[in-house]
């Protein structure tokens, strides 16, 4: 929002002050200034001047030879605009007088010459007006700087619209003016306003079909208008506030909005009988007055002559009703309508207004009658003949109701840490608007109806309103007197932390963060089936419609699109996935660990060792514990229906391993091949930790022994295992695998078994004894010494 | 004897000199000083001469056999040198400019950003949180006094699910869990200090400056006497300790439903020093973080009584802060698995070096 120094000089005085740092102790007060416009600096030498005469060019069609007196003496001027008559009152810069576009000098124009320039308001930065010169519309004599009389040098500023989202009263320059006042403790001077004195009996008829949505409906009726065209100073000012001048009526609707931030409608007091203000029975069209036919839903609310439409309530009125340049009477709406039912139609709409957009802030509704009063005195302050033709409609539907709070010092030092006097407090608060009474220690406040609709309601508000004046920057800065405790991050934080340094630093992982929904497009170039579960209702894309059930799809993703990144590389990611939903019907959400590997430098079964091993060392850093991977049939299509397995540990599956089925591993790489890991982290985290146990070194010498087995198909190493585990020997300290081999289709397989014991050096008869159980074991699932 | 020895001492000192290798050495030892050697048996000769002359036969012997002795080890010491220069010359010159091929692993920017900025609350006495991304409208809205009607609640901003539930906007969404998870502590007189980090989503469209999934880290503090004055100071040490050096703050009013007062806190700018430059769009202020007191209907919701608690709470977004610390201009790059931009981000510490306390 755009705001004129000069009006807020209307309502409080500002003389001596430094502007600029006023503007800066705003945005530190109240809202963002986001910009300051220094208007005027760019005239300079622009003066009335009065066209004397008018001779045609005899070499141009277009252009006139003008004689105009600049007030020392008579101009030769050459003029191509089309509106010159003798004696009009216009603009003129003399050669060496400045406008927007540049330096005026003298110059010869199709071969006579000219000593200034007569100009249109478009050309003095003063509107967007090309059409014609602009006429001086006041009493000045010739000369007269045009800075004397009208409002040109002026200093605008605007206001960051977000950061007012939640002051209603700020939406026009009186509310700003006030806090102006607030900030310099200066008074706030009261508006001007008509009394609405009117001797008949005529008043127009309002019903109200919706009281849920209106809060309150005033109406006046004023006619005998004959001026169709507001004041250059008034069209000044509204041009430099963003707006344009179109007409009288017009305009002064625009003018009380940004005055006081009540939007008002002017209707074609013509085109209205009675007013009925009521959602329609059913859908219908409707053409605003930019010439728009609108779809109007029955939850829409409208403003009706009777039966027929004249506008959409606190949006934009009708075409049909809309004020011309010969309207003569009009009826002036000052409404007020429920925020949320405005800001629901205009979004509906996709219709935004200036008005709009303020009815959506929850204006008070206090203002309707002021600003019918005000826009009536401006009216006749304008055009002397206009007359108030009814009486005040008032249908004041439903009210907000008075707000009272009551606080103590000890409350604001509480709150605010340091001791602000209560002259201050007071004074702060009455400035702005409160009604403010000591009872002993309490202060009983008032919150005025322009801060009551839904901004200030408790104690707290009523703080920000003391400090913010007070200034955030003579706040002290000082530490909490709150005792020390001891810090912990959350397990699944620490835990979460660990893996990633893990994976990280010891395997030389990238850590990507990939999206939480799935993209069909990317599953699809992998051959991948979005599975059915949990849907985003509303994404841009539909595509990306379903929450991730698996982290490894994703990281596939990402690998397919890095595969000219490396030969060999891996990627990890912790995230969140909805794992289905509960039984209470909320989504799953788990934390899970996803980690692809991909490489096209090792076989497959390599990489899937590899990725056992991290596995192992994820389990092995953090718990202490060796996780148990077992085959299990894959719960996902793109899973390898033999080469998946499950994760546990203590009984508690907690992942998959897996290499991919042959047609998505196809798809992703020809040449590469790639290994996934998921693991669920909010499990994994409820897995305890073993603690280390420290035992002292064996000083005894230790034997090994090797023995090369055949292999059978369908054994697998951890039924070998059992074969020397059952034994149950403390003397056996490891089992290696030291060599692995195929020949002629047979594997075979060199394990080194570790013997040692505290108390005292082996004879080899006694282990000699263990190897021949083992292998008693062994040969009973089918497994022999290798020849 | 004299002369034996004399002749032995001349055998040694030409045999030794001939030595090339530790190993002639040794042999040299055992043929002069062995049991067999002429040592032995100039020593055994001792028993025929005169026992007035034994003692100085006595000394002759020893003398050689000291001379012996002393001539081995300096030989040896000699010729372990030559070795160990010859094993010098000998050696392969190593290129140490040579280049190592070396993998390494990388984290994610947030990672890292995030874990610095929680070991600074770490260090002021804040616990870390984490939270879901999956909430209800209440936890996301109406525990934090955003009313039904309010626009941030509008299908264009939030994501919705069909459980339901919706994608948490912003991680004020953990205020009203975590509050009540540390009531206990503030009943006993320990305040509430947390910080929680997550992911966010809004419903936006993305461009270089845009992402509809970002990271945000929320922090509160709830004791009895909490005030302004208190959160300017946190902010302030937080801050300072982030961009390490002391930055300058300053409090504008702001909005936000679930503080009050509510604040914009601004930095002044960290490239012009509050100048203005195009970084601050001229006004020597970078808007940085929303913050305030929070409101008494957030500490209500969780159970908290707002007569006799105050607290405050600060969002500070960590993808800005991550873009900021390492001058990334698209914030498409932290979504975008690219570990052709992602694998920069190994485990960078960015602690200066602390100087020398005189």
């Amino acid at each position: 929002m755009f705001v004129s120094i000069n009006w807020i000089k209307e309502y409080v005085d500002l003389s001596g002050l430094d502007i600029k740092k006023l503007i800066n102790s705003f945005t530190l007060a109240t809202a963002e200034v986001e910009d300051i416009i220094v208007k005027g600096d760019d005239l300079r030498d622009v003066v009335v001047g009065e066209i004397l005469s008018i001779e045609n060019h005899p070499n141009s069609k277009k252009l006139h030879l003008l004689k105009v007196d600049g007030g020392d003496r008579i101009y030769d001027v050459v003029c191509g605009a089309p509106n010159v008559r003798e004696n009009m009152k216009i603009a003129f810069v003399k050669a060496g007088g400045r406008v927007p576009a540049g330096e005026i000098t003298k110059a010869t124009v199709a071969g006579y010459e000219s000593e200034g320039m007569c100009c249109s308001a478009f050309e003095l930065g003063l509107s967007d007006d090309k059409a014609g010169l602009m006429e001086i519309d006041v009493d000045a004599p010739n000369g007269t700087n045009l800075k004397d009389i009208y409002p040109i040098d002026d200093i605008i500023f605007e206001v960051d619209n977000k950061s007012l989202t939640n002051r209603p009263d700020l939406w026009g320059h009186y509310g700003i003016a006030r806090e102006f006042a607030a900030l310099t403790d200066r008074e706030l001077k009261p508006l001007p306003l008509s009394d609405l004195a009117y001797d008949g009996d005529n008043k127009i008829k309002v019903t109200v079909g919706r009281p849920d949505l209106v809060y309150r409906y005033s109406c006046v009726k004023m006619d005998n208008i004959s001026k169709n065209t507001s004041p250059l100073s008034m069209q000044i000012r509204l041009y430099y506030c963003g707006m344009r001048g179109i007409n009288l009526l017009a305009d002064l609707t625009n003018y009380i909005m940004l005055e006081m931030g009540q939007p008002t409608h002017a209707f074609d007091a013509n085109k209205i009988d009675e007013i009925v203000v009521d959602t329609p029975k059913e859908d219908c069209k409707f053409i605003t007055l930019d010439n728009t036919e609108r779809d109007i839903t029955t939850d829409t609310l409208l403003i009706q002559n009777g039966s027929t439409p004249v506008a959409i309530a606190g949006i934009m009125g009708g075409l049909d009703s809309e004020i011309v340049g010969d309207t003569n009477a009009v009826v002036l709406e000052c409404a007020n309508f429920d925020g949320v039912s405005v800001r629901k139609s205009s979004s509906r709409l996709g219709l935004r207004t200036d008005a709009s957009a303020r009815y959506e802030k929850m204006l008070d509704p206090e203002m309707t009658v002021t600003a019918a009063k005000r826009f009536a005195y401006l009216l006749q302050d304008i055009d002397k003949g206009a007359r108030v033709a009814s009486l005040l409609t008032d249908e004041y539907v439903r009210k907000y109701p008075e707000i009272e709070i009551t606080f103590d010092k000890a409350y604001v030092d509480k709150y605010t840490g340091i001791d602000i006097f209560e002259e201050r407090i007071v004074k702060t608060l009455t400035a702005l608007g409160f009604g403010v009474a000591k009872d002993g220690e309490s202060f009983n406040v008032k919150v005025p109806s322009f801060r009551a609709t839904k901004d200030v309601t408790i104690k707290a508000d009523i703080i920000e309103e003391i400090t913010r004046i007070y200034g955030y920057d003579n706040f002290s800065i000082i530490t909490t007197k709150s005792p020390l405790k001891p810090v912990k991050s959350s397990p699944v934080r620490s835990q979460s932390n660990e893996i990633k340094d893990i994976l990280v630093k010891h395997y030389n992982l990238h850590e990507v963060h990939s999206y939480i929904w799935c993209d069909v497009r990317k599953y699809k170039k992998l051959g991948i089936e979005v599975e059915d579960n949990v849907k985003v209702l509303n994404i841009e894309s539909s595509d990306n419609g379903t929450i991730r059930n698996s982290m490894i799809p994703t990281l596939l993703n990402a690998v397919s699109e890095n595969k000219d990144y490396s030969e060999s590389f891996g990627i990890f990611e912790i995230g969140r996935v909805a794992d289905g939903v509960k039984d209470d019907g909320t989504a799953n959400e788990r934390r899970r660990l996803g980690v692809v590997l991909f490489d096209k430098t090792v076989s497959e079964k390599d990489l899937f060792y590899k990725a056992v091993s991290i596995v192992n060392e994820v389990f092995s850093q953090i718990k202490h514990k060796a996780p148990v991977l077992s085959k299990v049939s894959p719960a996902h299509a793109w899973q390898h229906p033999k080469n998946t397995a499950s994760i546990a540990c203590d009984g508690v599956t907690l992942g998959s391993i897996n290499t991919l089925h042959p047609a998505n591993a196809q798809k992703l790489d020809k040449n590469g091949v790639a290994v996934c890991i998921e693991i669920d982290v909010d499990n994994f985290v409820t897995v305890s930790g073993n603690n280390i146990s420290f035992e002292e070194p064996s000083s005894q010498q230790s034997t090994y022994y090797d023995l090369s087995l055949v292999m059978k198909n369908g054994v697998t190493f951890a039924q070998l295992s059992e074969c020397w585990n059952s034994l149950n020997l403390a003397e056996l300290n490891s089992v290696k695998v030291i060599d692995t081999y195929q020949k002629d289709g047979v594997n075979s397989l060199t394990v080194r078994l570790l013997f040692s014991a505290k108390d005292r050096t082996l004879e080899m008869d006694e282990v000699q004894a263990w190897i021949d159980t083992i292998l008693a074991n062994l040969k009973n699932i089918g497994i022999e010494l290798r020849a | 004897m004299l002369e034996k020895a004399q002749a032995l001492k001349a055998q040694f000192e030409e045999k030794v000199n001939g030595a090339t290798v530790p190993a002639d050495l040794e042999q040299l030892r055992i043929e002069f000083l062995g049991k067999k050697g002429p040592i032995s048996s100039l020593m055994g000769e001792l028993r025929n001469i005169p026992n007035e002359q034994k003692k100085e036969a006595g000394q002759i012997i020893n003398d050689v056999k000291q001379f012996i002795e002393e001539a081995i080890a300096n030989k040896r010491t000699e010729l372990v040198k030559l070795e160990e220069e010859r094993l010098i010359n000998s050696a392969e010159d190593y290129d140490v400019t040579f280049p190592i091929d070396e993998v390494k692993g990388s984290y994610h920017p947030i990672t890292l950003v995030q874990r610095e900025v929680e070991d600074i609350f770490a260090g002021m006495g804040f616990s870390i949180e984490d939270y879901d991304e999956i909430v209800d409208d209440y936890h996301c809205f109406e525990a934090l006094n955003i009313p039904k009607h309010h626009p941030a609640r509008d299908m264009q901003d939030t994501y919705y699910l069909s459980t339901n539930q919706l994608l948490k906007t912003h991680t004020s969404a953990a205020q009203n869990a975590i509050l009540k998870k540390y009531t206990k502590e503030l009943e006993a007189d320990r305040p509430i200090r947390v910080i929680f980090p997550g992911r966010c989503f809004r419903n936006e469209k993305i461009d270089a400056c845009h992402e509809n999934t970002f990271f945000q880290m929320e922090g509160v503090m709830v004791d009895k006497d909490i005030s302004i004055s208190n959160l300017i100071y946190f902010m302030k040490t937080m801050l300072s300790e982030v961009f390490q050096r002391d930055i300058t703050v300053r409090l504008r009013p702001g909005f936000f439903p679930f503080v009050e007062p509510g604040f914009e806190l601004d930095i002044q700018c960290l490239i012009c020093g509050g100048d203005g430059c195009p970084s601050c769009k001229d006004s020597g202020w970078l808007e940085l973080c929303p913050c305030g007191m929070i409101h008494p209907n957030v500490l209500t919701a969780a159970g908290l009584d707002p007569e006799k608690y105050t607290g405050f709470a600060f969002g500070l977004g960590l993808t800005r802060l991550a873009m900021m610390r390492y001058g990334i201009k698209d914030i498409r790059v932290f979504n975008s698995c690219n570990l052709k931009s992602l694998s920069q981000f190994e485990n960078a510490t960015f602690v200066e070096p602390e100087k020398e306390v005189k």
